[in-house]
């Protein structure tokens, strides 16, 4: 393609791409570097239908004339990205030296915001992506084996899990687990043990989340690996066959091969996601014992006082983080297609 | 027949007209926003009335209202023109500057309106009262008379009460309360924290101070309690504590009172609905305050909108909590401060916190940084993985990081 055809035909998709990804980046980075000014803080009396009495409040006047002169705000560097609701440097520090070996310090660890929603990110990230490969990878397999009049049911039972909103899903899902719903119930009548809460335990409700997570997102791959599977060559099965390879060779050897390049593509999709992990917090009112980067934004933002800063500075490190989880595969992808540079 | 219905369909006319005339107003814009409860629907409708003839009355009643109502009210002029909040919310509002004081619209049209409803900040009027609510003590009748016991006035009562009813064998779990992690639970704290007499910061600064005995305390009530609650506790939000009343699982709890109302409704079994009866709030630590805090909820109006769009909500705002829209249904959705209204059975436990002292919601700009901190931090002393004094060191550096950020320290 000339150079000018080429300019032509990717402008459009060059201005989408400024618009809504470099901008809304530029915005958020800036405002993560950005702090509100200091309150002017006056003591008032207020009165209302119980009575009255003398508050602090703000001076609208003093601090609309601060925002006059700077509009985003005082410059704050790194100072929230190294304060105690992320990356909490100092406490860090003191923690390493108060704790005696690497166990107490991590047990520690999980007591600041930051570093509790990496523990339940990463643990949710590196146990759901592989499962989610494996069981649709198996889905897969099994539904291509039926006889033609079933596949088309079959794929569509296989894709319900997807199609519910992952909200609706965590609820319905979040009310059977409940002590008197019936799994629940069940639970506790199999386990004789009447006293069993899967929303009590930390322990259990991560166990929960991680199954919903892979409940979910199996038909994803489902579908991708059945795709793949449609594509494997017949001829490269059928001589296997002649050679005489079990089924179990077939696939470890003909199919498995041949679908390495789909794997890739679902790991690097489901990394990301997995990452981002937001709805099944809030749809299994998870909160107190797992919560997520993307979870730590929506309480920033959802209180009755807003923290922008606080909620721009985890979207960075959220950025940062999910660029880091995909560096390898990028890499490998690169190479690929680059062959010796 | 015809004419029958071309006279019905003028009379119909006339008397809709004879509606919005009767509001006062000549036009301009009304756009309401506010939480979802019935006492809300009914002051919306009422609003409501005074559209036509030039008159544009819309409304957004959500329960994410305070997600949107800053934001709705920022841009001039303002998506809002009124925004109907309660104590806790209406300092979002203050600290964002977009509603304006009402004290010249109130010497203009407002000399009817109960001084007691005007809620001043620094002298200045900004937003009109028209209900209370508090949280108090709930009970079942029936398993009281059971065990044998009155309906407890302190908290440390409550808990010989709940120890006999599970001793009998009444109920496994009696007591209830809606502890879900975040906003909830750290409504009971700060309830509970009022009760043993702490104050939340050093007088005349933003500087948190609750890690003290009375936060220690306060603490050790909760957990104390816990033990006779649900074991998902921590999910249960003022919904779900209500669904477990329902069914019947639990004998005492602390709630609000405008949640009493469909606890004793048809749709309960009749066993439940018909021994759910109500008193004050407890105290706790031999304390004389209620563990309890009182709301208001109320109107406000935009400062980034015309003079005329403001006189028309004003007006419409007025109208929609005069006295005449009180009759025998919406008496009973709420504890109304408007002229007139005569306290119902539902509203004894609001009329007992008001009276017994019981403290206001604290009005301070920053308190919701801390609540915001107390939601997320006390939760591990709650589960048994921190002491109470960590837990709260916790929410003193979560506070403080929060509250240097907004640029109050």
């Amino acid at each position: 393609m000339k150079h000018k055809t080429f300019f032509w035909f990717f402008l459009p998709t060059a201005m989408a791409m400024f618009l809504f990804i470099a901008l809304p980046l530029v915005s958020v980075v800036s405002q993560s570097f950005h702090v509100p000014h200091d309150k002017v803080l006056i003591t008032v009396e207020n009165c209302d239908p119980f009575g009255c009495t003398s508050q602090t409040q703000i001076d609208h006047t003093l601090t609309q004339e601060l925002y006059e002169a700077e509009p985003l705000g005082q410059w704050a560097g790194l100072g929230i990205y190294f304060d105690r609701g992320h990356l909490a440097i100092t406490e860090v520090g003191e923690m390493w030296r108060g704790s005696s070996d690497l166990g107490d310090f991590f047990s520690t660890l999980k007591n600041l915001p930051f570093y509790r929603a990496m523990g339940f990110t990463l643990t949710f990230t590196f146990v759901v992506t592989p499962l989610v490969i494996l069981v649709g990878f198996l889905i897969a397999l099994a539904v291509n084996s039926l006889h033609q009049r079933l596949k088309g049911l079959m794929i569509f039972f296989s894709l319900l899990p997807m199609i519910v909103t992952p909200l609706i899903g965590s609820l319905i899902l979040f009310w059977m687990i409940d002590s008197r719903g019936i799994i629940g119930t069940g639970l506790q009548v199999l386990l004789e043990n009447p006293d069993l809460s899967l929303k009590a335990s930390t322990g259990l409700t991560w166990v929960t989340l991680i199954i919903y997570g892979i409940w979910h997102a199996a038909p994803f791959a489902f579908i991708v690996f059945y795709a793949g599977l449609q594509t494997v060559p017949k001829e490269t099965l059928e001589s296997a066959m002649i050679d005489g390879a079990t089924r179990f060779q077939q696939i470890f050897h003909v199919v498995i091969p041949h679908l390495v390049p789909l794997v890739a593509f679902v790991a690097l999709m489901q990394l990301m996601d997995n990452f981002r992990v937001f709805e099944p917090i809030i749809g299994f009112h998870a909160e107190a014992h797992a919560t997520s980067l993307s979870w730590i934004i929506y309480n920033d933002l959802g209180g009755e006082t807003r923290l922008l800063s606080s909620a721009a500075t985890t979207s960075v490190l959220t950025i940062i983080g999910v660029s880091i989880l995909l560096a390898p595969v990028l890499v490998r992808t690169w190479r690929e297609f680059n062959p010796k540079g | 027949m015809l004419n029958k219905k071309i006279a019905f369909a003028i009379a119909f006319a006339a008397l809709s007209s004879s509606v919005w005339a009767g509001c006062g107003i000549d036009g301009g814009r009304v756009s309401i926003v506010g939480n979802e409860f019935p006492a809300i629907q009914a002051v919306g409708s009422a609003a409501a009335e005074c559209a036509g003839g030039g008159v544009e009355v819309t409304k957004n009643l959500t329960a994410d209202h305070q997600k949107i109502n800053v934001q709705g009210m920022t841009g001039n002029p303002a998506e809002y023109t009124t925004a109907i909040i309660a104590n806790s919310s209406i300092v979002a509002l203050m600290v964002d500057d977009v509603i304006r004081p009402l004290d010249d619209l109130v010497a203009k049209h407002g000399q009817d309106i109960l001084k007691h409803q005007l809620v001043t900040v620094d002298g200045n009027i900004m937003a009109v009262a028209f209900m209370a609510n508090a949280q108090h003590l709930v009970f079942r009748a029936d398993i009281l008379a059971q065990a044998g016991l009155n309906p407890p006035t302190t908290y440390e009562e409550m808990l010989v009460a709940a120890a006999i009813i599970r001793d009998m064998g009444l109920m496994q779990n009696p007591v209830g309360g809606a502890y879900k992690a975040g906003w909830n639970i750290a409504e009971e704290f700060v309830n509970m924290y009022i009760g043993h007499g702490g104050e939340f910061f050093e007088p005349g600064t933003a500087k948190v101070s609750i890690n003290n005995q009375a936060g220690v305390d306060a603490l050790h009530m909760m957990k104390a309690l816990s033990h006779f609650m649900n074991p998902d506790y921590l999910t249960h939000d003022s919904n779900a504590t209500s669904a477990e009343w329902k069914a019947g699982n639990v004998a005492i709890m602390n709630m609000w009172g405008s949640r009493v109302g469909p606890l004793k409704s048809d749709e309960v079994a009749a066993e439940v609905a018909s021994n759910t009866d109500i008193a004050g709030p407890m105290t706790v630590g031999g304390g004389s305050i209620p563990a309890a805090t009182l709301w208001w909820d109320g109107w406000t109006v935009a400062k980034n909108i015309s003079d005329e769009d403001a006189e028309a909500t004003f007006l419409a705002m007025k109208h929609a909590v005069r006295p005449e829209m009180l009759n025998d249904e919406t008496s009973l959705l709420a504890v109304w401060l408007i002229d007139g209204y005569e306290p119902t059975t539902a509203s004894r436990g609001v009329v007992a916190a008001a009276q017994m002292g019981t403290k206001p919601y604290p009005m301070v700009s920053y308190q919701g940084l801390l609540h915001s901190a107390l939601g997320a931090e006390i939760i591990d002393f709650m589960m048994g993985k921190e002491d109470a004094v960590t837990a709260l060191a916790d929410v003193e550096a979560a506070y403080t990081a929060a509250a240097t950020e907004k640029g109050y320290l």
